[in-house]
Formats: C-alpha cells, structure tokens, sequence
C-alpha cells in the first residue's frame, strides 16, 4: 500500500510463537491485513489496512493475534485532535466527501447516562417479575379520545368505537429499518425472523422486501422512502404496517446511495432497479414539499391498504422535532418515528453524521411533552431510536414518553457486529454490512435469528426487572411516567426539557 | 364571625410534592336512601386508628343538606383574610351565593393549626353558563374549582357536590370527626379515611376524601403510575393541583363516568384492567371491548398498591389494584352494605352480618340507591 500522510489506526501484531500458520486470519480479513508468503511459508500483518473489527483475533485458533491502536501520537493539541488532522489529510489527498459507517462517535452527551430509575421501598411494595404477572404487551398506532360503549338488548355491553389499525407488540422493541442491501440477506433473514418469534416487528428500510421475507411479513414494516425502491402496491399490502422515512437520525436532510457494485440480482429484483446501477434515494421526497403534501402520501397509502395498516412517518430528531411531529400526527401518522443524532447508518458523511440533529433524549421528551400540550398524544404512538445500548435505555426512553423503541445497531452488534464503521465499504468480515457472497455466508441465519431473539428476551426479562422495581407490573405505567425518573449531573434548563426532576429532589 | 387563624404550617406548607399514603378507609350505605348520622362512621375508622398516624382524616356524607340540595356546597379552606376576599371576589363573580356560613366545628385539644373553614351554598349564575356554549354546568364548576385549588393562593375548595359534604382535616379521622361535629349531620352514605402519610407531612388540603363535584375518594395506597396519570389527565383539562395521588383517581373517574358515559364495570376495566393473557381468553365481543378501553385508557391505568372507595350520590363503589395489594373487605346486613380495610372496622359497627368478604384484585363492589334520588324523605333511622 502507498504511504501517504494518513498514519495506521491500528497496530496488529503476531505473537510468532504462538503463530501456527494456518492462515485462518489471511482468509478472514477482507480489508488484506494478513497475507501469506508462500517462499517464506509465513504468516505476516500489516496493520495500515485494518478497520479494527476484529475478526481475525476473533478466529485465531490460538490468539495469536493482538490489535492496539497505533502508538504513533501527534503533538497533544486539545483543538487540532488527531482525527481532525487526519480528515484534513484525508481531504487534501482525495478532495472528496469523508464517509462514515454506524452512529456518531463523538462524545455528545448521552443522557441515558444522566438519568436515574426510581425503585418501591415500603410504601409501595415492589413486584416480583418471577410470581406476578408483568405487562410488556404494547399497541402502536392511532387511539380515540374516547370509548363509546352501546347495551344491546341483551344486556351486553359492546365497543362501539371503531378502533383503527394497531401493531400488536410482546415487548416494546423493534428492529429499527435496514435495507436489505445495506446489509446482506442472511442478515435480513435473521432479523425478520427474530421479528416474528419475538412477537414483534423489523423494519425493511428503503430496501424492498425480497420474496423469500414475505413470510415473515406479518412481523415487517415496509418503508416507502424517498428513493420508493421496491414500493408496489402488493409490498404495502403484504406487511404489518407502512413507514414513510422523511429522515434519519445520522444524515437529517441527506439522501442515500447504494452503490452500483452491490446491486446484484437478487437486489436488483428486491428494490425493482436494473442490475449494477446505483440506487440512489433523493435527499427529499420529491412529492412532498410540504406538510399537506405528506399527508397526501399518508392517504394515498392508507387508501392503497384499504385503511387496515398503521403508517409510521419517521424523522430525524432535528431543532424543531416537536413542531414536525405534531405536523406529521395532524398530517395521519399512525406512528411517529423519531431517530436521534446517534442514530446508525450504513453509510453517511462524517461531518454530518458528527454535527447535525438533536440527541434522541431530549427530541423525545419534546415531542411527547408537544403533543400533550396540544392534547394529540393519543392521535399517535411514539417510537424512539437513535442509540438503546441497554435495557436500562430503552426503559428511561418508556419513561420520557416513548412508546416503543427501534434498535439497528445493537440487533448488528447481537449478530457479531465489532462497531469498526466500516459498513460502506462492503467488505464486511461479519458478514452483516456486505454483499460478497464469500463473506455473506460467514453470517448463519439460524445462530444470527437466535441471538437477535436471546437478546430481545434478555432486555425483555430485564425492563420486567425493572418495572415490578418500580412497583407497576404495566408496561403503559411506565410510559410517559417521568416520576421514575431523576437527573443527575443536569442543567436546569435540561431538566425542563427532559420534565425530571434532579436526583434528591 | 371568623377566627382568624395562626400562620398554618401544616395548611400552607408541603404542596410542592407529591403526597403518598397508606391508610385506613372506610365506608357505609343504606341503599334505601334512610339517612343516619356520622356516630357510626367515626367508630369504624376509629377502630383502624393505628393505620394511621395523625396527620390526616376525614369523612364524606351524603344527604347532609337536603335544605339546598339543589345548590352546590362549596366547603372550603382559606389560611388568611385575604385569601377568603381573592376567593370571594372570585365565588361572586361565577356564582349566586344563597347562604354562607363557618363550617360549625367543636373546639378540640388535638386539632391545631386549622384554616378558616367557610361553606358557600351556590348556584352557577345564568350569565357563566350562556358564555359557554360548550361546557356543562358541571364542566364549569370544575373548571373553577381547578382555577380557585391552582391559582387563589391560600384557598383550596375541598368539597363541590350537592347535598353531600367532605370534612377533613390533619389528625387523627376520629378526632377529626369530633372536630367537625359530624355526628350532627344524617346521610345516608359516608366515607372515612385516616391518613399515613409517607412523602410529607400532612397538610390540610391533601387529606382525604377527595373530592370533586358530588365524588368522594378515600384512598388506601400509592398510585406508582401517578406520573403518567397526571399528564394523561391533563390532556384533557384536569390539572392536579393538590399534590396527591388521589387527586388523579377523583379526576379519572370523572372523566370516565361523567365526560365519556362509561358504565362503572367499565370504568373499572379502564383504571384495573385484566391481563392481558386473560383478555386473550374472552368470548371475542368482550375481548374487542376490553383490549378497546385498556389500550385508549392506557394513560389512565392506576397501578400500584390501592384500595379505593369512590362515593357518589347514587351509591358507593369499593375498588381494588389489579393484584390485589391492598386490603379491602365487604359486607352486607339488611339494606346496608359496609367496605372497610379491616373486618373488625365493620364488626365494630354491625357484629352480626349477613355476609363478609374480601374484594378481588381490579373487581369493584358496587352498590346503588334502591330508591330515586329525590323520593320522600323516611324519617331518619338514628342508629
């Protein structure tokens, strides 16, 4: 490889007595770390191409291998840090936009980590999830304001309100969208799968939906996005319910890009677009320019479903999310997804994924205490994503007034996902973010399905912890509940935002 | 002539947080509408006296003012003179007010720190009610006790129905009940509560029952989904000013019972709704209605430990959380139906009973009037 400005991330290393040459790792890496010398029958590294994922220490059948970030350590510059040197680098050398993978890595504050849960003592006793029953049971869509009831004639009482489409959920998480083509269809599989044993919903993203999935569509919501790649009347039909994706969380007001080379057969029929091209989705919707011209997209897809689907409209958590929001619910959004600055993408420029859109945290509590105030809370529910690493997350985010959330990078991390940002460049070694068949099957769809499933009813089992903690054996007696919350280390202003109250308090 | 009381601490003090409690509560009704005066309510709750700890009691009586039955009782709390001109100032403008007097009360060693207590006997005037088209008399007057408990400093109106009254007070209910002199009055339905407050001190305000309009709630519990009930309320204009978690039950069951018509067995789903595994197991018409009323009232399931016992004029409803947390017995003799925290409240009053039992988790006891509302007058059944 030519040396240029850009020093090594990564330093690999090869601990020679232990080596046995097995190659093992010259195999795994598709980012050609390793290599072997046939004339000197050894096994040697060179860590300027290492992505850190990994893979090959991960493999070695006798750890052999160890990866450390490079000693190699600029004058300290507590301005000119050693990633905004190396982006100048990088820039000067190629003049283009930088490109990113994953969520932003930048210390933003995580306000998770500022937010404490609330537990019973006495006077309130706590309930045991292993003796008592504990609610995760949660429906997502449009609710009345109220229920009408009628008394037939013989005496019964009966619903007279009609209640509109709702999404039935055994635990209040969902597989946030990824397209099949931004990750690989033994990826796709085992989410969709997951899905459907969990007893909740994985999202397709702008993707398509490969015939194969039908059968799990029950399980799937569809996303009609600005590219409308795969969008046909029966794809709306055959799913549980229908997003619009105005935004997300990582690139706020950017389209996307599926290169050419990753546009094989099989995804070419998926998202209906000829074969090596690239699938390009427009940084807008090019028919919706406005808010009324939103609702126009949600009722035409309404009416293309006969009325039986709830639509979803996600956007970014941007400066003025509340105010969206509340438009997209007046608009008929069944479902208002709101992805948050840390939010995940396959591919996105780094600048903006670093410096565009507001925390999920405080975009929730906004658009929840939004749409009290406007009296439409139940007009519509309230999905959140933009980074759940844990249960704990996804229970403080039920307590800020979510009513579900999505999970994209953690469902990645659950299928061996290393977090090394590298997904645009397809050379995936977990076989997740790739297309190439050689490293596609590296991902078995079954071991794949089974952690995605351990790991909903791992957070599952634990926000049921967390609830009869708390005292309530429902998950709705969380939601919204900001009571079960404290802040600690918070401005005021924040806490206004977010509705807690500090620690103590 | 009032009294002008000292600086109350316990009165002014403590509306900054929420206020939780565990407690005794107590209830009794004769069904055929004779009336009975209070001696009896007060050695229910007496006989509970260490469930609860001196900060708090109080009774509801209905049938009390069959003299202006027509006309709503406002009693009301006022820590200083000027608090009662703001609240008078405020009373005239809405109401037409036929008779205003001191709440009579006994002097008592135990109770100290009280507020002016004054009782308003009022009627909407016709001008309020032609400026709103869209509200109701009772939407009115709820408004306007939210404005008076939220906004006049000082003034907490505690009791609004008609012909009924909420006396209460920080001590002991027994003693509270002396206080008022509520053996005086006959009713044919009272409530009780002697209060444990856990949060805060006792303030005069948060003690129970609560009441808005012609309910009453006395509340055994902790309500852990208050946070979420409080701002689901508020979605539709009720906003809890009292810092207890009663407020939210009184306001819930008006809204269910009174704005949205509900039936009580529904509105009972609504606030302890059945599991969802047992909901799955109904005959499909009654699944659609219940898996209808919990996930639109999802906001306004009440969770944690409680007892409950909601009084109206037409009948008194005990009422349990879903897992049973809380303790709550009923019991029947002739034409009178009795709920109480403990048994022996109940045997106290009545040893021999037609039949005892403990209320199921999130199944509410009912009883109603046998009799119209306004049927003649029987002559009062001292007990």
């Amino acid at each position: 490889m030519r040396r240029w400005l850009v020093q090594p991330e990564f330093k690999v290393e090869r601990d020679l007595e232990r080596c046995i040459q097995c190659q093992v790792c010259v195999r795994q890496c598709a980012n050609d770390v390793h290599s072997y010398d046939e004339e000197d029958e050894q096994v040697s590294s060179d860590g300027a191409c290492c992505v850190g994922c990994h893979r090959c220490a991960t493999l070695c059948p006798t750890g052999a291998i160890s990866i450390s970030r490079s000693q190699l350590e600029f004058k300290p510059n507590a301005n000119w840090t050693p990633e905004s040197i190396r982006n100048v680098y990088k820039q000067a050398e190629g003049g283009g936009v930088l490109l990113s993978a994953m969520g932003t890595d930048r210390p933003w504050r995580v306000y998770w980590d500022h937010l404490l849960l609330n537990a019973s003592q006495v006077t309130n006793p706590s309930i045991d999830p292993l003796r008592e029953p504990m609610e995760l049971v949660t429906y997502l869509g449009r609710k009345p304001d109220q229920i009408r009831v009628e008394r037939g004639p013989d005496g019964k009482v009966r619903l007279a309100t009609e209640i509109t489409p709702q999404l039935k959920l055994q635990t209040p998480i969902m597989f946030s969208a990824m397209s099949y083509g931004s990750i690989s269809y033994n990826a796709s599989q085992a989410l969709a799968r997951a899905a459907k044993a969990a007893g909740t919903f994985a999202n397709t993203g702008e993707g398509g939906l490969h015939p194969d999935f039908r059968q799990y569509a029950s399980n799937m919501i569809v996303q009609v996005a600005s590219g409308r790649f795969g969008v046909d009347p029966d794809y709306l039909n055959v799913a549980a319910a229908v997003e619009i994706k105005i935004g997300q969380g990582a690139k706020p007001g950017i389209g996307g890009h599926l290169p050419g080379e990753k546009v094989d057969a099989a995804i070419s029929r998926t998202r209906m677009i000829p074969q090596g091209s690239d699938a390009i989705s427009p940084a807008p919707h090019h028919d919706i320019y406005s808010i009324e011209d939103l609702r126009q997209l949600i009722y035409a897809i309404k009416e293309t479903t006969q009325h039986r689907k709830p639509v979803s409209v996600k956007i970014a958590a941007v400066h003025n999310v509340s105010a969206i929001a509340s438009g997209a619910v007046r608009a008929g959004a069944d479902i208002v997804a709101i992805d948050g600055l840390r939010g995940g993408t396959g591919a996105a420029p780094t600048t903006i994924r670093d410096n565009v859109g507001i925390p999920i945290e405080l975009a929730l509590a906004a658009v929840d205490s939004r749409l009290r105030e406007e009296g439409i809370r139940n007009q519509a529910s309230i999905v959140a994503a933009g980074s759940f690493r844990s249960a704990a997350d996804v229970a403080k985010a039920i307590a800020l007034g979510a009513d579900a959330v999505y999970i994209g990078t953690s469902a990645c991390v659950a299928m061996g996902c290393h977090l090394c940002q590298r997904c645009y460049t397809g050379k995936c070694n977990w076989g997740i973010a790739t297309q190439d068949p050689f490293l596609t099957k590296r991902l078995n769809p079954d071991v794949a399905t089974r952690r995605l499933t351990n790991l909903l009813r791992g957070w599952s089992l634990e926000i049921k912890e967390m609830l009869g903690m708390m005292g309530v054996n429902a998950i709705e007696s969380l939601r919204g509940n900001r009571e079960h919350l404290r802040a600690v280390g918070l401005s005021d202003r924040e806490m206004v935002i977010l509705g807690v109250k500090p620690a103590g308090e | 002539m009032d009294v002008q009381p000292n600086p109350t601490k316990e009165f002014a003090l403590s509306r900054g947080e929420r206020d939780s409690a565990a407690c005794a509560i107590a209830g009794v009704i004769n069904e055929q509408g004779r009336r009975f005066n209070g001696e009896r309510i007060i050695r229910m709750i007496a006989n509970m006296h260490d469930r609860s700890n001196g900060l708090g009691g109080g009774f509801a009586a209905y049938g009390i003012y069959p003299e202006h039955k027509d006309l709503y009782a406002f009693h009301v709390m006022l820590d200083s003179a000027a608090a009662r001109e703001n609240f008078e100032e405020f009373l005239r403008r809405y109401y037409e007010i036929e008779t205003e007097e001191v709440i009579p009360t006994a002097p008592l060693r135990e109770i100290r720190n009280r507020p002016i207590l004054r009782r308003y006997f009022v009627s909407l005037r016709d001008r309020v009610l032609g400026e709103h088209y869209d509200l109701t008399e009772q939407d009115l007057v709820v408004r306007h006790v939210m404005q008076v408990n939220g906004q006049i400093k000082g003034a907490v109106v505690f009791s609004s129905g008609k012909n009924m009254g909420i006396f209460k007070g920080v001590g002991y209910p027994e003693d509270i009940g002396r206080f008022f002199r509520i053996e005086e009055y006959d009713g044919y339905l009272w409530t009780a509560h002697g209060r444990f407050p856990t949060n805060t001190t006792g303030w005069w305000g948060g003690a129970h029952p609560f009441g808005l309009l012609d309910w009453a709630v006395v509340h055994n519990g902790e309500i852990s989904s208050y946070g979420i009930n409080r701002r689901y309320l508020a979605n539709f204009g009720y906003h809890c000013n009292m810092h207890t978690d009663t407020e939210v039950i009184t306001y819930l069951f008006d809204m269910l019972l009174r704005k949205h018509r509900l039936g009580i067995e529904e509105a009972c789903v609504a606030l302890a709704p059945p599991f969802w595994d047992d909901v799955e197991r109904m005959e499909p018409e009654r699944r659609e209605l219940v898996r209808g009323l919990r996930i639109t009232y999802a906001g306004a399931l009440l969770n944690g430990p409680f007892s409950v016992v909601l009084a109206h004029s037409r009948g008194m409803i005990g009422f349990n959380d879903r897992i049973k947390l809380r303790p709550m017995y009923a019991a029947r003799r002739g034409d009178e139906l009795f709920i109480a925290s403990e048994e022996a409240a109940i045997r106290e009053v009545s040893p021999e009973l037609d039949g005892v039992w403990q209320a199921e988790g999130g199944k509410p006891v009912v009883c109603e009037l046998k009799v119209p509302l306004d049927a003649p007058e029987k002559e009062p059944a001292r007990a």
